[in-house]
C-alpha cells in the first residue's frame, strides 16, 4: 500500500527528489542519456496477497506481490496504481483483474481489435485453471522504468464476451479475486510474448487468442507485436531481464520484503557477478536436475509457483497430504540434495528441505521455506527456492552477460 | 530420455509419419476411434513394443501428445508436452468429467501448483509453465504387466 503511494509521487515531476532513495535518484522513465541511472529497483513483498483476497480465501503462501502503474497510452493523468500483483517469472505479460470481478483495475484502457472485432485472450495455467478477458493497451510504469503502449490482458471483465468453451481445460476458472488470490499477474519471465510464433502463423490454436464479434468468439492469429508482452522487454533501458532478491526464511514469517531489479549487467546494481548460468534447453525450456543418480530434464525456476514441486511420493518417499494432494506432508522435515546443470553449463549442487504442508500452513505465515509437493518426472523450483538467493531471469532475444539468452542464473 | 523408458522400449520400431487414424481417448479402444487425428491436425508416429504401443502425435500447435496402448488395444495412458495444453475433453474421454470435478474442487490455499489428482484408479498430473506445459494421465488398473509409470511421459 505504501508502495502504491510512492509510485504516485514518483510519477510526478515536481517530487522526483523524494523518490527512489539511495543512490538511484532519477525520475527519468526512459533514458540514461543525461548520465543519471534510471531507478530500476521495485520493492516486492511476500505478504499473503491483497487484504481483500485474504479475506475471501485466506493467505496466499509464498506469493511475491508488488504494485504496477498503468496509464492510458500517452497520458500522465489517466493512470492507476494496482497493488497486490503477483510477480511471476514463469509467465510473460501483465494481467490485471477488473474491479468487476473483485480486482482493483477501474481505469478504462483502449481495447485491441483484430479485423474490426475486439481481441480476447484465454490463458491456461499449469494446473489447468484459466483466465479470460480482453486485450488492451497501456503504458506500464514500475519503479523508474516505463514501457509504452504495451498490450496487456484485462481479466474478469464481465462486460466482455463470455468465456469460450474451448478456453476451459476443465480446471478452475481463475477470473475472480477469490480464486486468483491476486489483483493481477506480472509475467516477467524468459520470453517477450506470451504465445509467440504458434499464435502468429499457421492455424490459430484453440485456447489462446480469440476475435470476438457479436456472433461469438473464434480463435484468431495475432502478430507478435500485438500479443500480450512482457513489459520489461519494452522498457527503454534495463530491458534484458530481472533479478528477484528475497531474504532467507529460516522459519515461517508473516511477511518478508525484497526487490525486483530490472536489467542484468546494465547498471552498477545488477551485475551478474559469479552467478551460475542455466540456459534454457530449446526443447524442454529447462535444465537437468540430478537426484539419486537419475537425471530429470525440463527443470525450471518460477517465482509464480508457490512451492518446490518435484518428482512423486514413490521416488521421494514424501507422502502427499491427505487433504491436499498438491503438497507433501512428511512426518518430519527432510533434506534433499540435488545437482542442477544446463546443457553445456556447469553443475551446481543444491540443498532444500521438505516440511509438512498441513502443519506449516496452520498459522498466519505467508513466507514458508519448506513447502513442497509432487510434480511427476521433473523439478519446478518455485518461490521457496528464491529465499536467500538472487535469481536472474533473462529474456530471449536480448543481449545479457553470461551467455546465450534466455537463461536463469543464481 | 530416462533409463526406465529406454529399457521398456527396447526393440521398438519407428514406423514414421503416416496418416492413419490415431487418437483414442483414455480408456478407449484404439480401433474404435477414427475421427480424432483430423481434430488434432497432427503428424503421427507409431512405435510398437512388447509391452505396449505408443502413438505419438506432433500437433501443428507444437504440442506432442502420446497415447500408450496395451496389447489388448486399450489406451491405458496419455501424456503431453509443449506450448499448449491439449484438448483434455477429447484426450481424457469418459474420464474428463471425473478429472474436471476433481480439478475444480481440490482443497488447498490460493496459489499456483502443479495439479495432482488420484481418484478411483485415475491419475492426472499436470505441470510446467506458460509456453512449456507437461502432463500425463493413466489408469492404474489398466497398466500392462511390468510397465512402470516412469515410462509414461
Amino acid at each position: 500500500m505504501r508502495r502504491g503511494l510512492m509510485f504516485c509521487l514518483c510519477g510526478s515531476l515536481a517530487l522526483a527528489a523524494g523518490c527512489g532513495g539511495g543512490s538511484n535518484n532519477s525520475n527519468s522513465n526512459n533514458n540514461n542519456n543525461n548520465g543519471t541511472p534510471t531507478q530500476n529497483t521495485q520493492p516486492i513483498a511476500v505478504n499473503g496477497g491483497p487484504p481483500a483476497a485474504i479475506k475471501l480465501s485466506g493467505i496466499y503462501p509464498n506469493g511475491a506481490f508488488t504494485s504496477v502503474t498503468v496509464c492510458v497510452p500517452g497520458s500522465s493523468t489517466s493512470c492507476q496504481t494496482i497493488d497486490g500483483v503477483l510477480v511471476d517469472t514463469g509467465s510473460f505479460g501483465l494481467r490485471l483483474l477488473s474491479s468487476a470481478s473483485g480486482g482493483e483495475l477501474t481505469l478504462a484502457l483502449p481495447s485491441t481489435s483484430i479485423s474490426g472485432s475486439r481481441l480476447g485472450e484465454c490463458v491456461q495455467f499449469a494446473d489447468t485453471s484459466f483466465i479470460w478477458g480482453p486485450v488492451a493497451t497501456a503504458d506500464v510504469k514500475i519503479a523508474g522504468e516505463q514501457a509504452s503502449s504495451v498490450p496487456v490482458h484485462v481479466v474478469g471483465d464481465t462486460s466482455f464476451a463470455s468465456v469460450p468453451a474451448t478456453c476451459s481445460t476443465g480446471g478452475l476458472d481463475d477470473d475472480t479475486l477469490a480464486v486468483l488470490g491476486a489483483n493481477g499477474i506480472l509475467g516477467v519471465g524468459n520470453f517477450q510474448q506470451d504465445c509467440g510464433s504458434f499464435c502468429s502463423t499457421g492455424n490459430p490454436p484453440t485456447g489462446f487468442y480469440y476475435q470476438c464479434p457479436a456472433s461469438g468468439c473464434v480463435p484468431t492469429l495475432v502478430s507478435l507485436t500485438q500479443q500480450v508482452q512482457n513489459p520489461v522487454g519494452l522498457f527503454a533501458a534495463d530491458n534484458n531481464g530481472v533479478i528477484v532478491e528475497l531474504p532467507a526464511v529460516n522459519s515461517p514469517q508473516p511477511s518478508v520484503t525484497g526487490s525486483m531489479i530490472f536489467g542484468i549487467g546494465t547498471q552498477s546494481d545488477n551485475a551478474l557477478g559469479s552467478a551460475t548460468v542455466f540456459t534454457l534447453d530449446p526443447t524442454t525450456f529447462g535444465f537437468t536436475t540430478t537426484y539419486n543418480n537419475v537425471a530429470y530434464s525440463g527443470s525450471f525456476i518460477d517465482s509464480g509457483s508457490n512451492g518446490i514441486f518435484f518428482l512423486d511420493a514413490t521416488t521421494t518417499g514424501m507422502p502427499v497430504c491427505t487433504d491436499a494432494t498438491a503438497w507433501y506432508c512428511p512426518a518430519s522435515t527432510t533434506q534433499f540434495n540435488v545437482t542442477n546443470q544446463a546443457t553445456g553449463g556447469s553443475p551446481h549442487a543444491l540443498t532444500f528441505s521438505v516440511g509438512n504442508f498441513d502443519q506449516l500452513t496452520t498459522g498466519s505465515n505467508a513466507a514458508i521455506d519448506d513447502l513442497a509437493g509432487p510434480n511427476a518426472g521433473t523439478f519446478d523450483f518455485g518461490l521457496p527456492f528464491f529465499y536467500g538467493r538472487n535469481v536472474y531471469t533473462s529474456i530471449a532475444g536480448t543481449s545479457a552477460p553470461g551467455g546465450v539468452t534466455p537463461y536463469w542464473a543464481y | 530420455m530416462r533409463p526406465t523408458l529406454s529399457q521398456i522400449l527396447i526393440g521398438l520400431l519407428t514406423v514414421g509419419a503416416i496418416s492413419l487414424p490415431a487418437m483414442a481417448a483414455l480408456g478407449g479402444d484404439v480401433s474404435s476411434v477414427q475421427e480424432d487425428q483430423a481434430h488434432m491436425k497432427a503428424a503421427l508416429q507409431i512405435r510398437t513394443g512388447q509391452a505396449y504401443t505408443v502413438h505419438e502425435l506432433h500437433q501443428e500447435s507444437g504440442t506432442v501428445v502420446k497415447e500408450f496402448i496395451s496389447p489388448a488395444g486399450k489406451v491405458f495412458a496419455v501424456s503431453w508436452s509443449g506450448p499448449f495444453i491439449p484438448d483434455l475433453r477429447q484426450l481424457l474421454g469418459e474420464y474428463f468429467d471425473k478429472f474436471s470435478q476433481a480439478a475444480q474442487t481440490r482443497a488447498q490455499r490460493p496459489g499456483r501448483t502443479p495439479l495432482m489428482i488420484e481418484q478411483d484408479g485415475l491419475v492426472v498430473q499436470t505441470g510446467g509453465h506458460m509456453r512449456a506445459f507437461t502432463g500425463r494421465a493413466y489408469l492404474t488398473d489398466k497398466l500392462p504387466e511390468g510397465v512402470s509409470t516412469d515410462a509414461i511421459r
